[in-house]
């Protein structure tokens, strides 16, 4: 148990919404949680849940501050949330990250296997496969403390995937945390990750 | 001026027979719907005829404005029904009245009291006129913002989400649909001024010519009716999708398509 000086880590406490939960969850600093389940268990729902992207109550608390003592924006530059579908709102790749980022999300994009030309060029002509791991990449440019990746993974070949979980592990390495939502129980291993079981909308 | 007697309707009512008998013989299954439409259009426009005149001849302030009021609140119902994603409960009708009391009140007001100035200034003759063209635009432009903002925002679900769980405020994320609304919203007003008087003769000038006014007198009327119909059209866009995209988010910025029907 750690003493009250340890705020480190992710709290989750009652989180639930008149759709799924109650959640609760203990996680510290640089933990890997697999969230798994049937398809339509509710995985999805729990994510968007902890984005604060859904209404719903409970107590969650990163690293010592309560997300309802800040802003929603930026508790979700905190704790960007990486939807199993991604979504592209200008023509353009290089429109989706802002000019700060643009050298370390290409730095980024490059080890997870995307062509650096492609961000020159529209998004209409990327793969799906491209599209998950560029729309990764917005989410890690952030450099947020959480991650919260909806199957980061599920389009991707075996090659890819390895690369995404080499950055996630290294991520987690330097103590961010990760919730990732996965079909595969292997990844979960890889991952040395915890697990979390959904089953009916709330924990099984 | 030359007054159309009965007959000259009917002479002109064949053209509709017309209509009728290309839809029977090509089965287009229309002809029922257009007697019927055609029916219905000389009921209401004769009733109108009638209310006019008898509120013409009163010159009444409270019954100009009760007209007034009546025409601006069925503009308001149609605009909150007309979406294919209409908001849920009161909501798309209360958007729709404040964008239609404020677009009507501001150009109305502006007309009729610095270019028009009639005397008495509620004079019925020119302020329900007025009114009635300016709700037209006023329909025309709120009904297309909010259906494109309602409908957008379901469409771009993803895209909007997407921003928004990268820490975006709610109106960067909904700055992209915001823009592209407006921009079709106020299409209609922009193409109806390069048209005026090249391809079209608008309504308002035409009617005034035939009734006997001179040309120079009508196209100054029309010019004037232009920039109040832009005004309009404009405040009417503004109103309704600031409104409705408020509608759409809560105090912690997220795209709530629950309140969508």
């Amino acid at each position: 148990m750690a003493g009250v000086t340890s705020t480190d880590g992710l709290r989750v406490a009652g989180l639930r919404s008149a759709l799924a939960g109650p959640f609760d969850l203990d996680l510290e600093g640089g933990a890997i949680l697999a969230v798994s389940g049937p398809s339509g268990a509710g995985k999805t729902l729990f994510l968007r849940l902890l984005a604060d992207l859904d209404p719903g109550e409970g107590m969650v608390v990163l690293n010592g501050e309560n997300r309802q003592d800040m802003p929603a924006p930026l508790w979700r530059r905190r704790a960007p949330y990486v939807a199993a579908e991604s979504g592209w709102w200008a023509p353009g790749v290089d429109d989706h990250f802002p000019l700060g980022d643009r050298e370390s999300a290409r730095a980024i994009a490059g080890r997870l296997g995307v062509a650096e030309a492609l961000f020159g060029g529209p998004v209409a002509r990327l793969s799906t496969g491209e599209r998950q791991r560029l729309a990764l990449t917005r989410a890690l440019a952030l450099n947020a403390p959480l991650l919260l990746l909806d199957e980061p993974t599920g389009p991707l070949d075996p090659d890819s995937t390895a690369k995404v979980e080499a950055l996630l592990l290294e991520r987690a390495a330097a103590g961010t945390i990760v919730v990732l939502v996965t079909h595969e129980e292997a990844q979960g291993t890889r991952l040395h990750a915890r697990t979390l079981r959904i089953a009916n909308r709330a924990p099984a | 001026m030359i007054v159309l007697g009965p007959t000259d309707l009917a002479v002109a009512a064949l053209l509709l027979v017309m209509d009728a008998g290309v839809s029977l013989v090509l089965r287009l299954g229309l002809h029922g719907r257009l007697i019927w439409s055609s029916l219905r259009m000389v009921g209401q426009l004769v009733a109108v005829g009638f209310i006019l005149k008898f509120v013409f001849a009163l010159k009444n302030p409270w019954a100009t404005l009760l007209i007034v009021v009546v025409m601006g609140a069925i503009a308001a119902r149609e605009i909150a029904a007309r979406p294919a994603r209409p908001l849920t409960g009161l909501r798309g009708l209360s958007v729709s009245l404040v964008a239609v009391v404020l677009a009507t009140l501001v150009t109305v007001g502006l007309a009729l009291t610095t270019a028009i100035r009639p005397h008495p200034w509620y004079d019925p003759r020119y302020a329900i006129a007025l009114t009635g063209i300016i709700l037209g635009s006023v329909l025309n432009a709120g009904s297309l913002t909010l259906d494109g903002i309602t409908s957008g925002a379901a469409r771009e679900k993803n895209a909007i989400e997407a921003q928004l769980a990268l820490g975006a405020t709610y109106r960067q994320a909904t700055t992209p649909l915001l823009r592209e609304t407006l921009r079709r919203a106020l299409l209609p007003i922009v193409n109806q001024m390069s048209a005026a008087g090249v391809i079209t003769l608008p309504g308002i000038m035409t009617g005034q010519i035939i009734a006997g006014m001179d040309p120079m007198e009508a196209v100054k009327y029309q010019i004037l009716l232009m920039f109040l119909l832009s005004g309009a059209s404009g405040l009417a866009a503004l109103v309704v999708a600031a409104l409705a995209l408020r509608h759409l988010t809560d105090a912690r910025s997220r795209l709530r398509l629950d309140r969508l029907r």
